[in-house]
């Protein structure tokens, strides 16, 4: 039975569930417990839990992560919350030289149960320094599992199945997601965690996406159908691993995609997306896949010019309109 | 200090400096790849410190690290096929010198980030004290590692929660080629950790029955709910910085100096900058292992032919070890494969 929940009640929900099932979960980070979360998502928890379970720490964002890790090699469960993304950068040694090590370092002597919770993304003009997707950064690094929600649904989702991993996992949150409004059924078997989910289906053109683009290319879709284009939305739900089956079983469907992505075009996430679909499925393409991705600048202040920086839903329904124009061999059939 | 104890702690020594002696040669025949950071010189901080730590306390150990894991009681075995990238090394082949773990022991690595070691320690210790267990973790660091930013955070935030863990400085003045007092404006280091509200004391590194007894009071004080505590030993390697390193830039003097019983060498030091040869070595007076024997025979603890057992004993260990090492299996990729994921064989993914 679901409920209308927004994205950070859905993970404040799935923190609650895991908090009070198991003793050893607990979380940090800055402002998490008696502020309450910079997006409210652990709000309430600090006096439910108490301050060891619920840390509020210090600036310090390579150490306290660090200290999750040090955590979770006896068998705690931290739930480390860091700001943003843009200061997921100064924890990138306990995350990439740490928890994505360890394990395989000892010889599989260590697990690591560690969650690492970030909002990201471009939100509302929050200048260069608070507005990037390093997601192609984590990506490139064996032993990480990353899981980008779109929906309050799979957020409730994947947060409880990240907890209860014995795996580094990252959740790349949205921060203009946090206050979308989706339903949530609490008590529903969830998918696995990174398998694919097809959030619309359609004959012509494959739309692949992850988290607020995915939710954009779904808007973008219902337009295209306006003019008789049937677009099959691809939401990833994960970047690491990816299901590759869901693309291709789509691919050879529609013979048509377009990969859309918020991060910047150079090597990101669309540049690994199409390379392996393309290696994968070269024969069942109509046309090469396409990327329509951020561009290769950082993110400007002004209003405009940010949003000019980044896929918008006119731009998805342009690139998907341009890639369903007939090919020469159609034409000539 | 008991007799017991005291046997242990020589014999952990010996072992120690020959197991890295042994390591020495056999990089120089190719048995051995990569980085090797090797401790002679520093074996009175492992041998007293982790002697006096309990075995369900955790150890957090870097990358100069093998007699750490030796003095902990990881077999000498496993330590040197770990040396020889084997399966049956005590990480299996996959961490090598600067990444050895020992889940069984509570040996909980081996990092080769400098200043890595200080967040997962007081990580194992905020566990620890989120469940109200009496354990205690040590961690080790050089002196290099105070100038890390992790160092900092860490002491600071094992000080606001009070964490049980005690920091271990192994000074040995060189941040590889640097020295202190020309990588720290304030070079007495324990002077840095006292602005964290973290009580902390220097002591002679070179004489393992003081850290012995430092570390003892210093867990004493951590158990009875006294916070994180801070013991800087002063120390010195023999050796270069790893066996990539022939240690021109130290004053052969210098190292004389801590090789030697007598403190006044060091007002001798001339400016020599160059590693000292075998002989030259061979020349100089007891070092810290010889100090300490030899203070065990001097109070009777011990004679001089039980001294030569203990040698001929460890001698035959590492012998046996490299024997282990030599003769075992080279771990496979679908080995390597397993370790990646702690749970992803269990797990429907996608």
């Amino acid at each position: 039975m679901s409920q209308e929940l927004l994205y950070w009640q859905a993970l404040n929900r799935a923190m609650d569930h895991e908090m009070a099932a198991d003793e050893s979960v607990f979380t940090l980070g800055e402002d998490v417990g008696l502020y309450g979360g910079s997006y409210r998502v652990t709000e309430g928890l600090y006096a439910k839990y108490g301050e060891w379970r619920v840390r509020d720490t210090p600036i310090s964002e390579n150490s306290f992560t660090g200290l999750g890790v040090g955590a979770a090699l006896v068998g705690a469960r931290p739930v480390v919350e860091i700001m943003t993304v843009n200061f997921m950068l100064l924890a990138l040694d306990s995350i990439i030289n740490g928890a994505a090590k360890i394990p395989f370092m000892s010889g599989g002597q260590f697990k690591m149960p560690l969650v690492v919770r970030v909002p990201g993304g471009i939100a509302r003009q929050l200048a260069a320094q608070h507005a990037q997707r390093l997601e192609h950064t984590l990506m490139n690094v064996p032993g990480l599992r990353i899981a980008v929600p779109s929906t309050p649904q799979d957020a409730y989702w994947q947060l409880r199945q990240a907890v209860v991993s014995d795996d580094p996992i990252i959740l790349l949150e949205h921060e203009l997601l946090y206050f979308t409004k989706g339903p949530v059924d609490l008590t529903a078997e969830a998918p696995p965690m990174h398998r694919a989910a097809v959030r619309r289906e359609g004959r012509d053109v494959s739309i692949v996406s992850y988290s607020r683009h995915a939710v954009l290319a779904l808007e973008a879709a219902d337009e295209l159908a306006k003019e008789g284009i049937e677009a099959e939305v691809i939401d990833l739900r994960s970047l690491k691993p990816i299901d590759w089956d869901a693309c291709a079983a789509s691919l050879e469907k529609t013979h048509r995609m377009l990969v859309v992505e918020e991060d910047c075009r150079f090597a990101g996430a669309g540049a690994e997306i199409t390379a392996t679909l393309m290696e994968r499925c070269f024969y069942s393409l109509d046309v090469p896949i396409q990327r329509l991705a951020g561009l290769d600048i950082p993110t400007p202040y002004n209003g405009a010019l940010e949003a000019a920086t980044i896929p918008q839903i006119p731009d998805i329904v342009a690139a998907t309109r341009e890639l369903c124009q007939p090919t020469s061999e159609t034409k000539a059939a | 200090m008991e007799r017991e104890v005291l046997h242990r702690i020589l014999r952990d020594m010996l072992l120690s400096r020959t197991f890295e002696e042994r390591a020495a040669e056999e990089y120089a025949k190719g048995n051995i790849v990569g980085f090797l950071h090797l401790y002679p010189g520093e074996e009175a901080v492992a041998a007293g410190v982790i002697n006096a730590v309990g075995p369900s306390d955790y150890v957090v150990s870097n990358y100069r690290e093998h007699a750490h894991a030796l003095v902990r009681g990881t077999p000498a075995r496993e330590v040197m096929a770990e040396l020889f990238g084997k399966a049956t090394g005590m990480s299996k082949g996959m961490g090598g010198s600067m990444h050895m773990f020992d889940r069984e022991r509570r040996f909980m690595g081996g990092y080769a980030i400098v200043g890595q070691t200080c967040p997962i320690a007081i990580g194992i210790a905020y566990a620890i004290a989120m469940r109200g267990l009496p354990e205690v973790v040590v961690s080790f660091l050089g002196d290099g590692a105070v100038n890390q930013g992790t160092f900092h955070e860490s002491l600071n935030m094992a000080s606001l929660w009070r964490l049980p863990v005690l920091f271990v400085c192994e000074n040995n003045h060189y941040a590889i080629g640097t020295e202190i007092h020309r990588h720290s404006a304030v070079p007495e280091v324990f002077k840095r950790v006292a602005a964290y509200n973290i009580p902390a004391e220097k002591i002679d590194g070179m004489d393992v029955v003081k850290v012995y007894n430092a570390t003892r009071h210093a867990l004493d004080r951590i158990r009875r709910g006294g916070g994180p505590q801070f013991v800087e030993c002063e120390t010195y390697r023999y050796r270069g910085h790893s066996m990539a390193d022939p240690g021109t830039y130290r004053p052969a003097v210098e190292l004389k100096a801590y090789q030697s019983e007598d403190p006044l060498t060091t007002a001798t030091r001339e400016l020599e900058f160059r590693y000292p040869t075998p002989n030259e070595l061979a020349e100089v007076g007891p070092d810290n292992i010889r100090t300490f024997a030899d203070h065990l025979i001097n109070e009777e603890h011990l004679a001089e032919a039980e001294i030569e057992e203990m040698k001929r004993d460890v001698q035959r260990i590492v012998e046996d070890a490299v024997v282990f090492a030599t003769q075992s299996a080279q771990p496979t990729m679908d080995a390597a494969w397993s370790y990646l994921t702690g749970n992803g064989r269990h797990e429907t993914l996608i």
